[in-house]
């Protein structure tokens, strides 16, 4: 009978931290999340540092670097002032289409009548560009900013108009729900009360997480019209004196700010559902 | 002298939860065609009755649950609960649906309390009903979870109490076990029968199972295929309480046998039809 026994070999041990590593990556969601950001700068400043040219032309560009240079300048400036006058535009025009999205969109899906009285002018609207209306808005509001916060307003209501009708209309659909109700002696406005508003609250929740992103995606646009202060002013501003690497911050920063209220408008959906389920494969 | 029966029949005279299904007919008019569902189904249901709608898939016993949910309208013909025609749905006719149907964003003990929520029940009183149910099918401890926290048993013992506490007259069942594994649907089928010798509120119950029709019901409506009718009434005299051991009985084999015999035919057809 023999014993077998594992002698360790020099490499043993480099093995042993190349796998709990592995596990530790494998297994912790937040590391898994920061690398992929890692993973996303580090190719690109390396695409830039070769000067990467095949289809795509990375010469140009700015690297991480250069942006993160300019970013460093203008943070040691006077950001709020940019900062406070973007996410204030943003937050007017998200809430008033949050309030008229969601109101007009139940009552779309619940009457008839209302459908047929202002989808169709709306779904007209719906597909034009926020850019196109920019002389309008010039033309039909009294100061930039009132523009300003119609063009944010824009990007967020149309997603959370359609989400809302979408969302009463399934549940609408759902027999059984509705036979539920009306077997318990509900009557029109317990069915809307306690069944089609919850039940489409999913929906309604994801168009908002979708309206709050398109709300920052119009910023730009929007500030095409801003005299002096915002995020997507310095963007475009930095387009017209062809000063490239604060163009990468501004978008960056846009893009940063839309995913963080994204993400928190998300957080708040789910705090109030907390009787959903998600389940996906790990 | 008075007997056991005159006085079950007071009872019965007097008891809320009567039944009768006149001529009714259900036809669905596709382009072409007419698809005769339901063709003239005479019913007559006592106070207090446990009746089980038994038949093939596409016999209609479903659609005839719904006629008298008021959720179908009929094409000719008429329903009556405590002499009253039936028009549309209401808290008169509790309904135990097939799926899982309890509200996915309310908690168990805000599903059972809705009806009464609705009825303007004061809060108090909400209350000790609803905790009583829940008590009565072992539901307390669960009260504050939400249907994706339950079992499929829990969620249809929590949908039959969400029914039953609000007192219906008829309380009508459309394959409320058919989703369930084999052990828990024995169980569940023995604690209806324990809440229903309490209650005895009327009972129709739709299945496609014999043993359960039998297990069951005071009698067993056997249902027929194109177009959709009742074919015959079968007495069930086991006597009650029953215990799942009953099924082994030789009674309850004979039972078996003869409905299985009634439904073959009906199965055979609807089958062909396929």
């Amino acid at each position: 009978m023999t014993v077998m026994v594992s002698k360790p070999s020099p490499m043993g041990w480099v093995n042993q931290l190349a796998m709990t590593a592995r596990t530790a990556i494998l297994q912790n969601r937040p590391l898994r999340q920061l690398l992929s950001l890692v993973l996303f700068f580090g190719i690109w400043q390396i695409l830039s540092s070769i000067n990467f040219h095949f289809i795509i032309n990375f010469q140009f560009l700015p690297s991480p670097l250069e942006v993160f240079r300019a970013t460093i300048k203008f943070m040691t400036g006077n950001p709020w002032i940019h900062f406070w006058s973007s996410i204030q535009r943003v937050l007017w025009g998200y809430a008033i289409a949050s309030m008229a999205g969601v109101l007009l969109g139940v009552l779309v899906g619940w009457f008839e009548v209302v459908e047929d009285l202002t989808m169709p002018p709306l779904e007209i609207l719906r597909p034009i560009p926020a850019v196109a209306w920019i002389p309008l808005a010039i033309l039909m509001f009294p100061n930039a900013e009132t523009g300003m916060v119609y063009i944010t307003f824009l990007g967020a209501f149309f997603p959370i108009l359609i989400s809302t009708i979408k969302g009463v209309e399934s549940t609408l659909g759902d027999t059984v729900l509705i036979r539920v109700g009306q077997c318990l002696g509900a009557n029109p406005w317990h069915i809307f009360k306690d069944i089609v508003i919850p039940g489409s609250m999913p929906s309604i929740a994801s168009g908002l997480t979708i309206g709050m992103g398109n709300a920052w995606f119009c910023l730009v646009t929007a500030e095409i019209l801003a005299g002096r202060y915002g995020i997507g002013y310095i963007t475009w501003e930095s387009y017209v004196t062809s000063n490239y690497p604060p163009i990468v911050m501004g978008m960056l920063l846009i893009g940063l700010m839309g995913a963080f209220s994204s993400w928190a408008v998300d957080r708040a959906a789910r705090a109030l559902m907390p009787w959903r389920v998600i389940k996906k494969q790990s | 002298m008075v007997t056991m029966q005159q006085i079950e029949q007071e009872r019965r005279t007097t008891l809320k939860g009567s039944v009768q299904v006149e001529g009714l007919s259900v036809v669905y008019r596709r382009k072409q065609y007419e698809n005769g569902v339901l063709d003239s189904i005479q019913l007559a249901i006592q106070p207090g009755e446990f009746v089980c709608l038994l038949g093939p898939s596409g016999c209609g016993k479903s659609t005839l649950l719904n006629v008298i949910a008021g959720f179908i309208k009929p094409s000719s013909g008429y329903v009556l609960v405590d002499q009253t025609p039936i028009t549309r749905p209401g808290a008169d006719r509790g309904f135990v649906f097939q799926q899982y149907s309890l509200l996915p964003w309310k908690t168990t003990f805000q599903n059972v309390e809705m009806g009464l929520r609705i009825q303007g029940v004061s809060k108090a009183e909400r209350t000790e009903r609803v905790n009583d149910y829940l008590n009565r099918v072992g539901l307390y401890k669960h009260r504050n979870s939400y249907p994706h926290q339950l079992s499929g048993g829990m969620q249809q013992r929590a949908s039959i109490i969400r029914a039953l506490v609000n007192s219906p007259s008829v309380l009508l069942m459309d394959e409320p076990f058919a989703a369930l594994d084999a052990q828990t649907r024995h169980m569940m089928q023995e604690l209806l029968l324990s809440i229903w010798d309490d209650l005895k509120t009327t009972v129709i119950f739709v299945t496609h199972d014999i043993e359960e029709a039998i297990f069951l019901g005071d009698r067993i409506c056997t249902m027929g295929v194109h177009p959709g009718r009742i074919k015959s009434e079968i007495p069930v005299h086991l006597p009650r309480p029953r215990h799942f051991d009953d099924t082994l009985s030789q009674d309850f084999i004979d039972l078996h046998r003869r409905v299985f015999d009634c439904i073959r035919e009906e199965t055979m057809k609807s089958m062909e039809a396929c």
